[in-house]
């Protein structure tokens, strides 16, 4: 044995402990696992996978190439352009790419078991999600950083660049409508949670008056003051859900609640950025930074059990969560953590912009994907520590479960996880709520595990109600800075694409302009909103399917663009590496757009359940949600909206594999290379 | 000892570096350097100018960034 086969063994040793730590996860039955197998086998899979495959991809893929100046180095301004230290870059880029995605997809996941979507999870973000991030990071980068939009339109053409953009929009819409809908679950009937999340906004705005005119540039003081503030608040809160009047008056249902946000959304995306949104913006990026860095150190110090049956029988598609089979909604479910096409806009974004060195993109964009799929794994570790009677007490609509501790007690043992009344009343106390019946959208379930963990490392069951606030305000904080951010970047989107037919629309600095695409923008989420507020299935049901969708659908655009620049290239004999992919997604994404539309399921297809409702129309018969006809009429306008929504989905990812292949198509028959790269060879023969 | 003592500076250094970059704001001794390289006729933003001309551009337009992950 020569000295460069002894470098490998170390990590052959690795890669035993993964699998045998993950055998272990996935053949023990009966006995509750360790959560700490669960993470040795998912870091171990990381390691190997950024060892050996992100270097493959790098050296012969893209043949990264250190000597070549980046668009940092070259346009360097000191301000958008900057060659910047690759471990302050990876903060940045981790920051921008985690969100509340990984931490709700697998806590609804984790009705089928812990098992399937771990699996899902490690093979997804290993093959799909992390070769994503990293090779649209390394196309932006070899274009001056373009967007993802700029990028279809020169490497595809003007037709699916345009079509990429609107597709863009549509998920804007999308996820700012489900993020919206998680944060009025968590709050609906909640004084403690409501009270405590409102108290960020004069916060904030404290924050933003106290850094505009007192100290300008003191961002570290001004967030230290924040976050005291913050914790603060959340002892308000408790203080105010003991009050009975001052309860009363921080207790909403989910339409007065649904009604708060659309005003909130409104007015925040177009105050000056500096009074609500950057302030914000800093204490949702620094707790959010450092909750989960305190979630991994929990998890590792208490190494708790995970209550959760590696397997549910749910895998059949009856699960109470979230209707539909393993394949393809599991995949559709989880969607960031695995592989999520969001992502590609931000390694479009700023971060090609920041990156001193070729080579450290494959850090930065590889290495970052596989942090977020480790959030995702300790979401559904979270989901799993929790008793699974609890889990499917939260996560069930009321429409099953009821909205007595009694009547859900009964419900969910009929379902095979046995739990008593008195369980469901004595969580409910622990975590200083009125009810956990019904409590769907992923945050509050994962806020009990959660505050399971830290109050098991920090307090006990003492704390436990403070830490399940604290998991909350941290989910709805940063969920409220997307929505306040999302509402703005939406507006400025919607401006650009009426400005082609309306020029006035075009003029940002215009009070009407901005007024009527704000309006617009929210109109588009708010509908969305109402309408899985007032779902009777609890809302997540509908939209999050959607999302999950978009989600993947926007990756196999931003997978299908990277095989084209693969062709180009000239290096098509490793095309497999973004086709495999794609040709997943495409799979998930359509049969699950397909049956999303066309499913004779009501609980799945959007026309069956139009028909339901139409034949009970027919028969002058009210069905709930619906408390009369104009009702029963609007679900089924919801119920077409959503599949033609659906149908938008599926003809976006459809012509852009047809534009796709058109292109790959029209490379390979060329003899030489033709990306459309900038600051290549040619160039800096040029400068010299 | 005093090796030590520069690689713990130097390490949060790199971590306030990274805090701040994650709410869009780069270093601004790279600013500074840069201006003095290549425009030294003109005065170079102060700090605060510089927070808010870096806080206007995260959410100031469509590529503006700002945007996060669902």
């Amino acid at each position: 044995m020569n000295s460069s086969s002894f470098k490998h063994l170390p990590w052959i040793a690795i890669g035993t402990i993964g699998l045998a730590t993950l055998a272990v996860v996935a053949t023990e039955r009966g006995e509750p696992v360790n959560a700490l197998w669960v993470v040795v086998a998912s870091v171990s899979t990381y390691l190997i996978a950024y060892r050996y495959y992100s270097l493959f991809i790098a050296n012969r893929v893209m043949r990264l190439d250190p000597d070549r100046p980046t668009p940092a180095v070259r346009r360097n301004d000191g301000l958008d352009y900057v060659p910047t230290n690759r471990y302050v870059l990876f903060g940045h880029h981790f920051a921008a790419i985690a969100g509340a995605g990984p931490l709700v997809g697998p806590v609804l996941a984790a009705q089928m078991g812990y098992l399937p979507g771990m699996l899902w999870i490690l093979a997804g973000v290993v093959l799909a999600g992390a070769v994503q991030d990293f090779m649209v990071l390394f196309v932006s980068m070899r274009r001056d950083g373009r967007s993802l939009g700029e990028l279809v339109r020169a490497e595809l053409g003007v037709v699916p660049g345009v079509i990429a953009l609107f597709g863009t929009f549509m998920i804007m819409v999308i996820i700012l409508a489900v993020l919206a809908l998680i944060v009025v679950k968590a709050l609906a009937e909640s004084p403690w949670g409501t009270f405590t999340v409102a108290a960020t906004i004069p916060i904030a705005i404290f924050m933003g008056v106290y850094m505009r005119y007192v100290r300008p540039g003191a961002i570290g003081e001004v967030s230290v003051i924040g976050f005291v503030l913050l914790m603060l608040a959340i002892l308000g809160g408790q203080w105010v859900a003991a009050d009975p009047a001052w309860a009363h008056a921080f207790t909403f249902t989910g339409t007065q609640l649904c009604w708060l946000l659309i005003g909130y959304g409104f007015i925040a995306s177009i105050l000056p950025v500096w009074l609500l949104l950057a302030p914000r913006d800093y204490l949702s990026t620094f707790l959010k930074i450092g909750t989960i860095l305190g979630l991994a150190i929990g998890i590792v110090f208490v190494a708790p059990q995970l209550e959760m049956p590696a397997v549910t029988k749910f895998i059949d598609g009856t699960g109470p969560v979230w209707s539909g089979s393993l394949f393809p909604f599991l995949f559709i479910t989880i969607a960031c953590g695995a592989v999520s096409g969001f992502h590609s806009l931000i390694s479009s974004g700023t971060t090609p912009k920041l990156i001193a060195t070729e080579t450290d993109a494959r850090f930065i964009g590889y290495g970052g994907m596989l942090m977020e799929s480790f959030v995702a794994i300790m979401a559904l570790v979270a989901a799993s520590v929790i008793h699974p009677g609890v889990y499917f007490t939260m996560n069930s609509p009321a429409a099953i479960v009821g909205t007595t501790p009694e009547t859900a007690a009964a419900a969910v043992t009929q379902m095979g996880f046995p739990v008593t009344a008195e369980e469901i009343a004595q969580t409910a106390q622990d975590v200083g709520e009125t009810t956990i019946i019904s409590r769907v959208g992923g945050a509050p379930t994962l806020a009990v595990g959660m505050a399971h963990i830290f109050a098991a490392a920090l307090g006990g069951k003492a704390m436990m109600a403070f830490w399940y606030h604290f998991a909350i305000l941290f989910e709805a904080l940063f969920i409220l800075t997307a929505v306040d951010a999302g509402t703005r970047a939406g507006r400025f989107m919607l401006q650009d694409l009426l400005g082609v037919f309306v020029p006035a629309m075009k003029k940002t600095e215009s009070w009407a302009s901005n007024i009527i695409a704000t309006g617009l923008c929210v109109a588009a989420w708010g509908y969305f909103l109402y309408q899985g507020v007032t779902d009777p299935l609890g809302g997540v049901n509908t939209l999050w399917p959607l999302f999950g969708i978009s989600n993947q659908m926007l990756a196999a655009v931003a997978l299908i663009l990277c095989t084209v620049v693969i062709f180009r290239m000239k290096r098509q004999q490793y095309a497999w590496v973004t086709i495999v992919p794609t040709i997943w997604l495409v799979a998930c994404t359509l049969t699950a757009g397909l049956q999303k539309i066309f499913h004779t399921d009501p609980r799945i297809g959007f026309l069956a359940h139009a028909q339901r409702f139409q034949a009970a129309v027919a028969e002058g018969r009210v069905l709930a949600p619906a408390r009369d006809m104009a009702q029963m009429h609007q679900v089924i306008v919801n119920d077409y909206v959503d599949a033609a929504l659906a149908g938008v989905f599926v003809f976006v990812v459809v012509a852009i594999i047809f534009f796709g292949i058109r292109s790959c198509l029209e490379a390979y028959r060329s003899q030489s290379w033709t990306a459309r790269e900038i600051g290549g060879p040619a160039v800096q023969a040029a400068a010299q | 000892m005093n090796a030590a003592a520069g690689r713990v500076s130097s390490f949060l250094a790199c971590l306030c570096d990274s805090a701040r970059l994650m709410v869009g704001v780069p270093r601004y001794e790279d600013y500074v350097a840069h201006m003095a390289r290549t425009h030294p006729e003109q005065a170079p933003m102060t700090y605060p100018e510089f927070v808010s001309n870096r806080q206007a551009a995260r959410f100031g337009g469509v590529k503006g960034g700002g945007l996060r992950c669902c």
